[in-house]
Order: C-alpha cells, then structure tokens, then sequence
C-alpha cells in the first residue's frame, strides 16, 4: 500500500532555469518596425497590428473607439458585409480592439492564406470610409448595449471605480454615455482614421508558424504604406481624483448582490516596487489561495470569488480589489478586506507560504512562456512599455529572492485602508 | 493529428497519454461520467456543488490547491449537463504530485462539514452572480424547462432553484461520490512532455489500489418527438424584448449534429452570417442577434437568440427569423457559402489544438464519446456534409412542431 499522506518529492520551480526566447525584428521600407517569433506544432499565426490610436489621443469622448469598431465596416472597394465575408471565407478572425493608449487590428488565420488576407487589411488602414449608415447602426446598438449593461452592478463599478481613481477627464477614468454615442460625427472618425491608423504609428507583431517569405510578404502589403515611425506624442492630462473616498450606490432596488471595488493608485512598472507588489498581490488577492479567497470565498462563503490586481496601464496604474458578494454581506466583505490588509500589515507571512507563492508564480511563469502565442504577449508588453528581456529576468530574481520582511514593507507601505477608494454598487 | 497511447488499470480507471515534448508543462486531466443530467429532478445543481466539494480535502490529503501550487501547477474544473472534468497544468517535473492528488481524492474525500456549508453558500452566490443579478439571466432556466418534457437537459448545471442547493446533505455527498468517482466511471488524460511507459507506472502506484464501484449504468429518459409548438411569454426588469427560439437536434456522433453545426455556422457564424446581415444590418429589427448550440452529448437544441431594436414588434421580429429559416430549408445554399463555413470550423480545430490543454481535454471527452482516435476524424465528419446534406437537415429541423419559442419582454 502506498503511503498516501507523504507528498512526493518536487522540483523546486526555485530551481527553474526561465528563459525568454528572443523575438526576431525587422523593418518595412517606410520604417516601422515587425517583430515575429516562429514556431508552434499547428500551421496557424495570429498577426497584431498595434496603432498609437487609443482613447489617450481623442479630443473628444468615444472617438477613438468608434473608429477602431468601424475600421472593418466598409472601404472605396468593399462595403462591410464583403469585408467580413472576405475573411470569413478564408477561415480567418479579424478583430480589433481599442485600449487606452494603443488599438489593435488582430488577424487569426491559417499561415497558407496570408497572401489573401493581407491586402486587404492594408486597404483598411488606409482607404476605410465609415460609411454614415454604417455609424448609424453602431450608434443605436451601442446605446441599446449600454442600457443592458447599465443593468449590472458589476458594470457599473467598474466604471465608476475608474473615474474615482484617475478622474473623470482621464482617458482612463471617463466612460460613455447615451449622449456620447449620438454627438459622434463621420467626420471626426475619418479625421480620427487618417491622422492615427493611415498616417500613424503602427508596430507589427506576428507569431506562428511563418511562412518563409513572410519578411517580402509584410513589405510588399505594408512597406509603401504612408505610416510614420517617427510621430511622436506628448499629450499629457492630470489625475483628478474624487475626493471622497467611500460610496454606495443602488443601482438595482432588486438586487441580490452588490459589485465591491476598492482601490488605490499604484506606481507603473518601471517603479521598484512594481515587481516586489505582484508578489504581495499574490499572497493577498492573485490567486486561488491568496488571503482574499481563503478568508471570503473558503472561510465564509460570502462570494463566488475575490481577487485583487493592479491594473496593466502605462502612464498610471491602480492596485484593486474586485469581487460580487451577497447584498447582506457586502459590509462583512469590505471589512474582512481590511481586516486582511491589517494583517499583512502586522505580521509576517510564514517562510512555508512565501515558498508556495514564490512556485505558483515562477510555475505559472513558466508555463506562460510554452510557444510563441504565449511568449509573444509578453514580449509586446515590454516593447510598448519601453522594456527589454533585462526586466524579466530581473522579475525572476526578484519572485526568486524576495523575504517575508520585504513584503511586510511593502504592505506598510501600500496596503494601508485609509488609501483605497471604496464602492459597493448594489 | 493528435497520437495518444491507452492503457486500462485492473480497477478499470481508462488512461490515455499523449507525448509532446516541445513543451515543459504536463496536464493531467480527469473526466467523471458524471453530468447534471445524472441527478434527481428534486435534487439538481449537485453534480456541479460536487464539483466544489472535491477541492475540499482528501481522505489523507487536507488540502488539495496548496501542494499542487507549491509544485508550480494550477488546476480548474467545469460541470456540463454530460460530464465533470477537473484539469490541471504544471512542470512535467512534478507531474508525480498530481497524481498523488488526484488519486487521494478518487480514493475518498474527507467529508468536511465545514467544507460543505461553505460551498454551498458560495454556489448560492455563483448562482446569483451569474443567473439572478443579471438582465435576462433566467432565459435558460425557462428555456430549458420549455424545450424538454422529460429529459433531465430540463434543468442547468447549476440547479433550477437556490433550495436544491441550500439543501444538500452529506448523505447526498457520499452516495454521489460513491455512486459516481469510481476509477471505472473516469477517464484519465495526461499531455505534455511525459513518456508513456513512466506515466503508466505512476499512475499504477497511485491508482491501481483504488477500489473499482458498482458499474453506473445510466437509464435517464428518452425525450419524445416533439409534436406541437411550445410557446412561453413573460415579463421582465430588462430594457430590451428579446427572442429566443430552440429546435431539437441530433446527438453528439450523428450526422445531423454536424450538419446542425454548420447550420448555426451558416446564420450566426460572426458579421457575415445570416441573420446578422438581414436582421440586424439590413433590415434592423435586432440589435443583435446569435444562433449556437451547446454541444451536448445527447439531442440537444439549436438557438437562435436576440435582443429587439426598441420600437420592432416582436411578431416582425419573429417573422423575419422565420424568413431566413424557410429560404435555408427551400434552396440551397451555395458551395461557397459552404466552403465559407468549413473553413470557419477548420481553422477553430486548429486553432483548439495548440494548447495541451485542450487537446488532453479533447481526448477525454472523445473516448467518452466511445473512441478517443474520433478526436482526429472530427474535421473530415464535417467535410463529409453536402449541400444537401444542409438542405435536407434545415427542413428536417426548422419545423414549428420542433420548436419552442419565449418571447421575453420588456416591463
């Protein structure tokens, strides 16, 4: 019979030796820049097209957005039902997304049909035309889209946590209303379009099995394009942060839950703080067996989950707690998260515990560096927050060598209470 | 092609493994023949409470999350209304610690009280994170109960009301477990960089002493041909009338499922699809519009689902849903457009199969399907259907007698 309460011996993921594998990079003839890592057992590769276009440099609210949602709703050639019959039609996924101060245009698709799909992405980057009725049916879905959404608590913290933290004037406190999506005008999204998608920065990342052309194939469809490298930004804005520090809002007479958010401002990654506070979000709120879920979700049972994270900005960033509790346990929660901040505060955690959190991380990290769809993230990352493969490997030694006595520092430092923004939205 | 080699233990617990060395993690990953149509209609959403009971000690083991997270793994489960799985990825180094995890819990779990009213309060706010504090969050509980008269598809994996899971007593827990976590009643996949003969040794160690059960042999009932329209009209605190329809289809391995696939490939498979193009683009009634099915082992449903522009009668609404029915049951479809679909679906297998992960899931699920080589003839059964092939299902399903309607309307 086997001894079933001994554990098996383990390799110490302490031990692990991590490596990142490099990106290969080369440029276009106008000059911007592609970065490709190779490789993976499926003939597939998944191509981000990353414009300094996000919702940093609007003037106006919902913008950049709208422009971003519209780039594949129609061009001089192509009205939008044969744009995305086009990709279809090729099994390919065409999506774009729009962030605070990037957008994308994503690309999913088996390698062979490249030489299909790429031209027609260049024709979106710069002959798109946001066709009138086009934008009328977005602006009437979107609004119909927010009243549903307007519906849920946890919606409708996740806005209002933002505009408490940065401010309602910074792209990332403000939120769009009803009003918003009725003063967009086409002209704004094709002046929009021009200056930041067909004459703006764009940086390639490609990851995949690559056809071996690939280099000659991104030239041919995105080389002589009028893209510009060089622009350059310097927009700036000003935090303003509310001023009270407590809400609770019924946002639902009905409800039986209320959304929780508590949060606070928290330096961006390039602080020394910054990698020494992930481990300590771990023990508090990262994961599964984090302080947070042990305590509310394992102890008490007043929630189907609880995590806390800081959030993944540029400019600013924000340390947050997250979760939807029972409506008459919403008190409870909040204090418990207190009460667990306290304690990190006074005491220190065990040597068994740091150990643990220290090989669910670099475990977790290793097996987010399996394969270029993996690695490639990370690597975009870092280049679009001016980093190199140095962070990473200084991460490592830090998760790696990181004391009980450091972390308490920084709870001391970072995880105090009177900090936090705090809302409950029933 | 995803190759694999089996392996049966005396107790009858099945073993397939899959090698691929380009990564450093394995998965192991387990499947019990258990879904939430296993259950007593008095007693639904216990498959998935189990679900979270099985993370709360071992008969030997107190915890089961730490020493997989100080071995760098992390794991997950899911309840279907068909199955249980439970997942977990960690450095092929230490695969041997999964093992001494999983096959403590087959073996017994601890029965934790404490374990058991937590977990009950805590599926209580899953359920009403997910399907009461959320606008139009009850449309599957009604649609379920609508479609099906008899068989337990009736109900959702979660339960059909808070009470079924408030009650649930440790009697229940233990007859559950006894009845259904027997090595003869799971299927065990382990991917990644692992070598078989080593991985059939292991799991020898740790399982091969766990007791066999009492062969489940599953006698739920069949659902009867349905014979007439069913239809359900309410009311609701949502902002929007909203739609919803269902047709039975075939099970999992038969032709019409794959058909039916495609179907829902063909109306709502993203912005070129169907109903997005006439409905919500052309003529304007939806503000969106989706038609997907659950893939369920069983005959399960097809549905067309959407959310009325303010203003559209939900009668037009309907009648133009009906429209794009009646033109794909009356001519057919363009080898194009077919093409188009297939296309679609091969690129999402692959797209699937880069991760172990799915695949070890996907091996799973397929030998419980009856053969786990059917994981690599998935994309020709799909290549096999015809034009006709569409044709003919679409009259086949897309009959009103097959259907139910819920017209969900607005306060």
């Amino acid at each position: 019979m086997q001894n079933r309460t001994i554990a098996p011996n383990i390799f110490d993921a302490i031990d692990f030796n991590l490596t990142l594998n490099p990106y290969q990079h080369f440029t276009l003839d106008n000059g911007t820049s592609v970065y490709t890592i190779d490789g993976g057992t499926q003939e597939v590769l998944h191509i981000e097209f990353v414009f300094y276009a996000g919702n940093w440099y609007e003037e106006k609210n919902i913008v950049a957005a709208t422009t971003n949602y519209m780039l594949k709703n129609g061009t001089t050639t192509k009205n939008a039902f044969e744009v995305d019959e086009h990709f279809a039609y090729y099994g390919a996924y065409l999506n774009r997304y729009c962030y605070n101060e990037t957008s994308t245009i994503s690309l999913h698709s088996l390698s062979k049909n490249l030489p299909h799909l790429l031209p027609v992405i260049a024709e979106l980057i710069t002959d798109s035309i946001f066709p009138n009725e086009e934008l009328a049916i977005y602006k009437k879905n979107q609004i119909q889209q927010l009243a549903i959404n307007l519906k849920k608590c946890d919606f409708v913290a996740n806005r209002l946590i933002d505009e408490y933290v940065y401010g309602f004037h910074h792209p990332y406190g403000k939120y769009t209303s009803t009003l918003d999506y009725q003063a967009i005008e086409r002209d704004e999204l094709l002046a929009y379009f021009k200056e930041y998608y067909t004459n703006g920065k764009c940086i390639i990342f490609i990851a995949g099995k690559l056809p071996s052309d690939i280099e000659q194939l991104m030239n041919t469809y995105f080389g002589s394009l009028p893209l510009n490298p060089n622009k350059t930004f310097n927009k700036e804005y000003h935090l303003a942060s509310a001023t009270t520090k407590k809400q609770f809002i019924i946002n639902d007479e009905n409800g039986v839950q209320g959304a929780i958010r508590i949060a606070r401002k928290f330096p961006t990654k390039l602080h020394p703080d910054y990698t020494k506070a992930q481990v300590l979000n771990n023990v508090f709120g990262g994961f599964f067996g984090s302080h947070l879920m042990k305590n509310i979700r394992e102890d008490k049972g007043y929630t189907y989950g609880i995590h806390s994270f800081i959030q993944n900005h540029i400019h600013e960033t924000a340390w947050m707690i997250s979760t939807e509790a029972g409506r008459d346990v919403c008190e409870a929660t909040i204090e418990e998260t207190y009460k667990e901040m306290d304690l990190l505060n006074k005491e220190l955690i065990s040597e068994e515990e740091l150990h643990l959190v220290k090989n669910f991380m670099l475990g977790s990290l290793l097996g987010s560096l399996d394969g270029p769809f993996q690695i490639m993230p990370r690597w975009r990352n870092y280049i679009l927050n001016n980093l190199d493969e140095t962070y990473f490997y200084n991460s490592i030694a830090t998760i790696k060598n990181i004391t009980a006595e450091e972390l308490q520092v920084l709870a001391k430092k970072y995880l105090n209470p009177e900090d936090f923004y705090e809302l409950t939205v029933i | 092609m995803i190759q694999y080699n089996s392996y049966t233990l005396s107790n009858g617990l099945k073993l397939l493994v899959h090698e691929d060395a380009s990564t450093p993690m394995a998965v192991v990953n387990i499947l019990y023949n258990v879904g939430a149509k296993d259950e007593d209609a008095n007693k639904t959403g216990f498959a998935h409470l189990f679900e979270h009971l099985m993370f709360g000690g071992s008969i030997n083991i107190p915890s089961y999350d730490e020493p997989l997270q100080r071995a760098g793994g992390e794991n997950n489960a899911y309840t279907t209304n068909d199955l249980t799985n439970y997942y977990c990825i960690l450095p092929a180094q230490n695969i041997e610690t999964a093992f001494w995890l999983e096959s403590d819990r087959m073996l017994s779990l601890a029965f934790s009280k404490k374990s058991l009213d937590v977990q009950r309060k805590v599926v209580c706010e899953e359920f009403k994170e997910h399907y009461i504090n959320k606008p139009y969050g009850d449309i599957w509980h009604k649609m379920r109960d609508l479609a099906y008269d008899v068989h337990p598809y009736k109900w959702m994996t979660i339960g059909k009301e808070l009470s079924h899971v408030e009650n649930a007593t440790m009697d229940d827990v233990k007859n559950f477990f006894l009845k259904f976590y027997r090595p003869n009643n799971a299927i065990l996949v382990v991917a990644g960089n692992v070598d078989t003969k080593n991985i059939i040794q292991l799991v020898e160690k740790w399982f091969g002493d766990i007791p066999a059960g009492e062969k489940y042999s599953r006698n739920i009932p069949t659902e009867p041909k349905q014979q007439q329209a069913k239809f359900l009209s309410l009311k609701a605190d949502v902002p929007l009338d909203a739609l919803i329809k269902t047709w039975h289809i075939d099970a999992r391995l038969n032709k019409g499922y794959y058909a039916a696939d495609l179907i829902t490939e063909i109306l709502g498979g993203g912005n070129s699809s169907r109903l997005y193009q006439a409905l919500v683009k052309e003529k304007q009634l939806f503000a969106n519009i989706n038609c997907f099915h659950f893939g369920s082992l069983e005959p399960g449903l097809l549905t067309i689902e959407g959310k009325l522009t303010k203003g559209v009668s939900i009668d037009a609404a309907e009648k133009a849903i009906e429209e794009e029915l009646i033109k794909l049951s009356s001519e057919k479809i363009q080898q194009q457009e077919l093409i188009k679909v297939k296309n679609r679906t091969e690129s999402i297998i692959t797209f699937e199969d880069i991760s172990i992960m799915s695949r070890a899931n996907n091996l799973a699920l397929y030998e419980l399907l009856g053969d786990a080589s059917l994981v690599n003839k998935e994309l020709e059964r799909f290549q096999e259907i015809s034009t006709e092939d569409i044709l003919a299902y679409a009259q086949t399903i897309f009959n009103k007698n097959n259907c139910s309607t819920i017209h969900y309307f607005s306060n």
